[in-house]
């Protein structure tokens, strides 16, 4: 075990990745000479040399393309998207290449690739930047999401991610690249896409929340034990495949569900995530599942209205409140 | 005085720089059946009659084809008669190792590649293993998108390059894509990373009903290549002769670490854009005729004829050919319903096993998917009294 941030295990399973298999190579913008916008490729191209950390031109589509393609005949091109919302010029080829070709090749060719990078709400990037987009992979049969919300997770399940035989979409966040973890140093640590964590055990009501709002949500359960209130928190970790079992085995557990995002709702994984909920423990429900999302507008520049308009932990801590009639 | 200043005046004068360029047009046997033979490509007859007859079965299978959706036998598809030299020219200069990247109109360049006449008819009556190539073809599968597959191919070409692989890839499109970001993302990264691949244009004239002309203000498609460093050659798509010199070259460029080029081949599609298209609406009985003047199989056979390498019963022994295929295709079942939910995720994943089995059992019953004595209770239970999870405990 070391300590390190979020992005020093992000670095270290790409590192490990390459050195175990010279199929895997890294591409997308400034990740080479630059170290990556926000270094998590740091050191990368002087080990591996151009051939495999390659600087591309701004193009999300065309590179996106060109790793769907090199996928294909057998590579496995980890494509940095330097924010996802980059990736909505590569819409296309997410969706209609890189989740298809398995399915319209009738098996014949696999695409092997990850598409990683940072989304969700950051610190003052404004409306274009600052989207949870998983919400759009998510919807898409032959896509698998990753949102890992710690550094042991980054490196376990990016390592996954890049030894996984379909297209995984794996979604960092900005505001989590600096937390510390203790990451475990074994190359071969790895953890299973599809396993969801619970994070905090608790008797009352379960709290589903990751990345920046896994925090708040374990800020809100410690304040609310104080009042009595024992909230387990469960982080999906994997949101396709998502972990359905611990979910579910958890709310019939605690009778109770809090479903946090920090996306805008409307179709959002709160949605899904309370639909699965209903569909499959409605009777061990004793109050209505509720959503905590973000105000459903773009992401405003200002700081105090940024922070106005994503999931509070108070705003939480009512929620909890409202199902547990505490 | 258009640029607002005094030229001979000027202390720094606007100086032309290094591309002013000029774009060439290959042509060795015109409409008239003239032959330059300074250019005629020394093909051996066997690859000569290999090549006709290769364009006479994109032929005669296309009509078939039309005529196979037109009575409701296959689905929509997009003809690609009047192309045939344009294909078959290009795809002629691939080894069988090399890669072949088809948009959604290179029937003729599918079946050289060694796809099989009923496997095209399966993908055009919408069974998902008709898009399915070979485990040893070197071919995409057919990609609809426009301009999508574009990238694709330079993905190919950089694992080659990356591997140290001897091998080429050809990739297909329309002037319809080059009007697409997908097209020059790929070019440009061809270009940057000098990757061994040929882009072959066919350059029909038509994006469904809009004509190049309002597709873009270039004299050229072949002259977008120069924009990113590499070089594009226009050729008389017609002229078997043309697209295949100019293709080998191509080919031999990339295969010696060359870089890319750029192919346009000026041709025509004679044909409705697909099935589902009525070209009277847009373009001219007369424009058609001028075009079927060009025919790029009258002409190639009428080059045939004058070497005395014109095969007989050749055409009969095509259709008996075709038929037997169309046949074998419609002796098949209907598709497998349950094959939808094949090759989504390399593993089936639970929910997706859940929704196959209850399609599986619906199948199988026939009829409602519950048996009389699963049907639930006249009155439902009141709340408190059911069970609705679905979880098992």
């Amino acid at each position: 075990m070391s300590v390190m941030t979020y992005r020093e295990a992000l670095n270290m399973a790409l590192r490990e990745e390459m050195q175990r298999d010279p199929r895997v190579f890294l591409i997308g913008e400034e990740i080479g000479v630059y170290d990556g916008a926000y270094k998590v490729t740091q050191g990368l191209l002087k080990e591996f040399g151009e051939r495999r950390v390659v600087d591309t031109p701004i193009c999300e589509s065309g590179f996106t393309g060109l790793a769907v393609g090199a996928a294909m005949v057998g590579l496995r091109p980890v494509v940095e998207m330097m924010t996802f919302n980059f990736a909505i010029l590569a819409l296309d080829q997410i969706v209609n290449s890189a989740a298809k070709m398995y399915y319209m090749s009738g098996g014949q060719y696999n695409v092997p690739m990850v598409i990683r990078g940072p989304g969700g709400p950051a610190h003052q990037l404004a409306a274009q930047h600052s989207q949870s987009m998983e919400v759009y992979f998510y919807h898409v049969p032959g896509l698998k999401v990753v949102r890992p919300s710690t550094p042991p997770d980054a490196k376990g399940l990016l390592k996954s991610a890049i030894r996984d035989d379909n297209p995984v979409i794996f979604i960092e966040a900005e505001t989590l690249y600096g937390i510390k973890g203790e990451v475990p140093d074994d190359p071969e640590f790895t953890i299973p896409l599809g396993k969801a964590e619970i994070r905090r055990e608790g008797t009352d009501v379960t709290v589903f929340a990751y990345m920046g709002m896994l925090y708040r949500a374990l800020e809100a359960a410690e304040e609310l034990a104080k009042a009595g209130v024992s909230c387990e928190v469960v982080d999906p970790r994997t949101l396709r495949p998502m972990d359905i079992e611990t979910m579910i085995g958890s709310v019939r557990k605690t009778h109770r569900a809090v479903v946090v995002e920090a996306g805008a709702g409307f179709a959002g994984m709160g949605s899904e995530i309370a639909a699965f909920v209903t569909e499959n423990a409605f009777d061990d429900l004793d109050a209505p599942v509720e959503r905590v999302t973000g105000a459903n507008a773009p992401m405003p520049y200002a700081k105090n209205l940024e922070q106005a308009k994503t999931p509070s932990k108070e705003k939480i801590i009512a929620a909890i409140r409202r199902v547990c009639h505490a | 005085m258009a640029l607002g200043y005094n030229r001979d005046k000027a202390a720094m004068p606007r100086t032309p720089l290094e591309p002013r360029f000029t774009i060439e047009y290959l042509s060795i046997l015109d409409s008239d059946g003239n032959l330059d033979t300074t250019l005629e490509p020394q093909l051996s007859p066997g690859d000569l009659k290999r090549m006709y007859r290769a364009m006479l079965l994109g032929r005669r299978l296309d009509e078939r084809m039309v005529r196979l959706q037109r009575q409701g036998r296959i689905g929509t598809f997009a003809p690609i008669k009047g192309q045939e030299a344009s294909q078959i020219g290009s795809v002629f200069t691939l080894r069988p190792t090399d890669w072949m990247v088809p948009s959604f109109r290179e029937t003729a360049a599918m079946l050289w590649r060694g796809w099989p006449i009923e496997k095209i008819l399966l993908f055009f009556a919408g069974y998902l293993e008709g898009g399915q190539p070979g485990s040893d073809q070197h071919d995409l599968p057919i990609t609809i998108p426009v301009a999508t597959q574009l990238p694709h191919a330079v993905g190919l070409a950089y694992a080659a390059q990356y591997r140290g692989d001897d091998v080429v890839v050809m990739a297909y499109f329309g002037d319809g894509a080059t009007s697409e970001g997908d097209f020059h993302e790929a070019m440009n990264f061809a270009g940057v990373w000098h990757v061994p691949i040929v882009f072959v244009c066919q350059n029909n004239q038509w994006a469904i009903s809009v004509p190049l002309k309002k597709q873009t203000h270039s004299r050229t498609l072949a002259q977008k290549a120069l924009a990113y460093g590499f070089p594009g050659i226009q050729v008389d798509g017609n002229d078997l002769l043309a697209v295949y010199a100019a293709s080998r070259e191509a080919v031999e460029r990339a295969r010696a670490g060359e870089g890319p080029t750029l192919i346009e081949c000026v041709t025509y599609r004679l044909g409705v854009h697909t099935t589902a298209d009525d070209p009277t609406k847009y373009r001219s009985d007369e424009e058609v005729k001028e075009w079927e003047r060009k025919d790029p199989l009258t002409r190639f056979s009428a080059y045939l004829q004058k070497r005395n390498l014109l095969e007989e019963a050749l055409e009969p022994q095509i259709d008996a050919e075709i038929a037997a295929a169309v046949k074998t295709f419609e002796a098949r079942e209907a598709a497998d319903p349950l094959t939808m939910f094949d090759h989504v995720f390399g593993e089936p994943p639970s929910h997706l096993l859940a929704q196959r089995a209850e399609l599986a059992e619906r199948l199988e019953k026939g009829g409602p998917r519950r048996s009389d004595e699963e049907q639930p209770p006249p009155s439902p239970p009141m709340r408190g009294q059911r069970k609705t999870s679905r979880w098992p405990s």
